[in-house]
């Protein structure tokens, strides 16, 4: 018999007789105490990452390819990855052409095993789209897919994202009913709420522990 | 640095390694600083008394409710993992377990592993399965690998290297690493960084944990600080996730109030950093994510402890670590005295089940049972409860069936011998009368040594009158005035 088999049937003896227990999930138990008016959601996102750490500002849509160009001028900063299939990725190349920055554009446009080792010791900064806000938590909801890999938000030093202010929701559940997560997931959802960290040693806080030293949220108002 | 890495023997007993971190001042200092910031971290995360138990009811209900169908949960999870294009794969012991992630990797001619924190692959004690094998499989987690550079194993579930402090680990960093000593903590962490990204970069494969497995998507979801988890499930071509069948939840919106309950009550935090949930390989267009992702469903003893409806409760555990933060003895002998995987109450618990009682047996009574680790768990498991129910298994005969692996291991006919006594003793007036005459009056006789008591303390000696005797002339006294 396999193990398979030999688990299941184990499983199966111990519950002889019983039934399911019912499903009396209170959704009330995860969102009452996580609402708020519309102008307070902002605010809330805001002070929750800027407690971890995270940079935000908020601006226009039509403005921000110009602040990521300073961000990375006051920096310092090299280069800047980004996803030139997504529409972000197409306002910021744009914005490049015009106005031929120094930092340079690098284009995330094939598979990782093509460069990796550059990948993970060279590219200074990226710019990731989000899907989403989350109010409660102070966190961004990532839907990596073809256009927007996955170790875009990972491995550069600076992560720069973009966060749509209509699409700060008050908090997961919400997040997850509207989305309507449940009827199809990426290959890798994340929620991002700040830089990488770590507590290890002494509990002191130290920022950079793999991920990004630097998380910076750009919340784009429709103009 | 594919040799063995010599873990530390933990020698002696329970009692035994109990005294020696008794005795040790810096330990004792490591984990009291420790344990008070995080147990005030949590009451912080929780202002709202009735919000925090309106949660812990929750995350109860919904714990109980996949258990109450484990068995068809996890076919589900399984049928939907495959529809993903995850390898799902089953293993009743360790053995199995390592055997099968080696097989995985061997089929990649792999080499490296770089492991995201699991405490499953530490029951299963992977690395040093894999470093026999000539496969380097090496902690991401910072405190993890802190504690494998040292040879050491985790003394906590959350924070591995709490019984470090800085010093420590910069001489050990300078010693293992030739970096020069630093007693800045940032620093230390980015001598980490450096060195673990490498490995990330060269890893055949990554392994990692969960934290909780869903069945209604097939999803894996893993929650994180640091970074790591997400580089062992992204970077390298191939991911393997172990994980307890205990860990299957119904829907996706049960996650919901268990998030929020595992952060808070782990560490204060509203949510970590990062929350990851992969629900598949790398689709044929996209450009990163490991090309294969595979998942261990191990058993390992939480089959045996699911057969009996009492002790099932101990599945619901999270791992938040909440139950070690509060516990008075935990946090006196630390995390190594319990010699096991799972220390603290949980591991109390849950490790009878995992090794048999004969290998703890001091593991049910090393407890006051003053209840608080039962009071903070966030899916209420009556811990002390569950330490009552092993310690009576553990003094079991074996004609009385004891339903724990290896129960019955304290059981004693000298003892059961000196109760049954006892209890005659006291249930017959005539026969005590006589045994109170006799003491009285045979005191000098009494055993000189009386186990371990007279490790401590003097022997008793009856007194000469009884307390009857004394309570009888006295109220005689008072008739008489
Ligand atoms: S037993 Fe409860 S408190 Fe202890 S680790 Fe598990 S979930 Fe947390």
């Amino acid at each position: 018999m396999s193990a398979r088999s030999n688990i299941l049937n184990k499983l199966r003896a111990g519950l002889a007789g019983t039934t399911p227990r019912p499903d009396d999930f209170n959704e009330g138990l995860v969102t009452r105490p996580w609402q708020y008016a519309p102008e307070d959601r902002i605010a809330r996102l805001r002070s929750l990452m800027e407690a971890v750490h995270t940079e935000i500002h908020q601006l226009t849509t039509e403005e921000w390819p110009a602040r990521v160009q300073e961000l990375l001028e006051s920096r310092g900063l090299k280069n800047v990855l980004y996803a030139p299939g997504t529409e972000h990725g197409k306002q910021l190349a744009e914005h490049w052409q015009r106005a031929e920055p120094r930092p340079e554009l690098l284009v995330y446009d094939r598979p990782i095993e093509e460069w990796k080792e550059e990948l993970f010791w060279q590219v200074d900064a990226s710019v990731t789209g989000t899907v989403g806000g989350i109010a409660a938590t102070g966190s961004l909801v990532l839907w990596p897919d073809r256009h927007d890999p996955r170790l875009m938000s990972l491995l550069p030093p600076l992560h720069i994202a973009l966060l749509k202010a209509s699409e700060v929701e008050d908090n997961l559940y919400g997040m997850m009913q509207k989305q309507n997560w449940s009827a199809g997931l990426p290959t890798n959802l994340l929620l991002v709420s700040g830089p990488s960290k770590t507590a290890d040693i002494e509990q002191v806080l130290a920022y950079g522990a793999h991920g990004p030293k630097e998380l910076v949220v750009l919340i784009l108002e429709d103009a | 640095m594919s040799q063995r890495i010599p873990v530390k023997e933990l020698t002696d007993s329970f009692r035994g390694r109990a005294v020696g971190a008794l005795a040790d001042d810096q330990l004792r200092t490591n984990f009291r600083i420790a344990m008070d910031s995080l147990m005030q971290k949590r009451a912080d995360a929780f202002p709202d008394e009735e919000e925090r138990e309106g949660l812990r009811e929750l995350g109860n209900h919904i714990k109980a409710r996949a258990l109450s169908r484990l068995p068809d949960l996890l076919e589900q999870l399984e049928t939907r993992l495959t529809a993903n294009g995850v390898k799902v794969h089953w293993a009743e012991t360790t053995e199995e377990a390592n055997r099968i992630v080696h097989s995985i990797i061997e089929a990649k001619q792999g080499s490296q592993v770089v492991k995201g924190k699991s405490m499953v692959s530490e029951e299963m004690e992977m690395n040093d399965y894999l470093a026999d094998r000539n496969i380097e499989c090496l902690e991401s987690d910072m405190g993890e690998y802190i504690v494998q550079l040292d040879g050491e194993k985790p003394s906590h579930i959350i924070m591995p290297a709490i019984h470090k402090n800085r010093f420590q680990v910069s001489k050990l960093f300078h010693d293992k690493l030739g970096v020069d000593e630093t007693e800045d903590v940032n620093e230390l962490i980015q001598i980490g960084r450096r060195t673990l990204r490498q490995k990330f970069l060269e890893a055949d494969v990554g392994v990692s944990g969960v934290n909780f497995a869903i069945a209604e998507t097939g999803t894996l979801l893993l929650v994180e600080n640091e970074g790591n988890g997400r580089m062992s499930t992204t970077a390298p071509p191939v991911h393997i996730a172990v994980t307890g069948i205990e860990k299957v939840v119904e829907n996706l919106r049960d996650v919901v109030p268990l998030l929020s309950l595992l952060t808070r009550s782990a560490l204060g935090q509203p949510i970590t950093t990062y929350v990851n949930m992969i629900s598949g390989p790398r689709k044929a267009d996209e450009l990163d994510g490991p090309e294969e992702v595979h998942l261990v469903l191990l058993d390992n003893g939480r089959s045996g402890a699911f057969a009996d409806a009492q002790l099932r409760q101990t599945l619901n555990c999270i791992r938040c670590g909440a139950c070690m933060n509060h516990c008075p003895v935990y946090a006196r002998v630390g995390g190594h005295t319990y010699g096991e995987v799972y220390p603290g109450p949980i591991g109390k618990i849950i490790t009878p089940h995992m090794v048999g009682l004969h290998k703890v047996p001091d593991h049910p009574s090393a407890s006051s049972l003053c209840g608080a680790c039962g009071e903070v768990c966030p899916v209420k498991i009556p811990i002390p409860e569950m330490l009552q129910r092993l310690r009576q298994e553990n003094v079991k005969s074996p004609a009385e069936q004891p339903k724990v692996k290896d129960g019955g291991a304290k059981y004693s006919r000298k003892e059961r011998a000196i109760w049954r006594f006892w209890a005659s003793l006291n249930t017959s007036p005539v026969f005590y009368r006589l045994f109170l005459w006799g003491a009285t009056r045979f005191g000098k006789l009494a055993p000189k040594n009386v186990g371990p008591w007279t490790e401590n303390h003097s022997a008793p000696v009856p007194a000469r009158r009884s307390l009857h005797d004394l309570a009888k002339a006295h109220l005689n006294q008072g008739d008489q005035r």
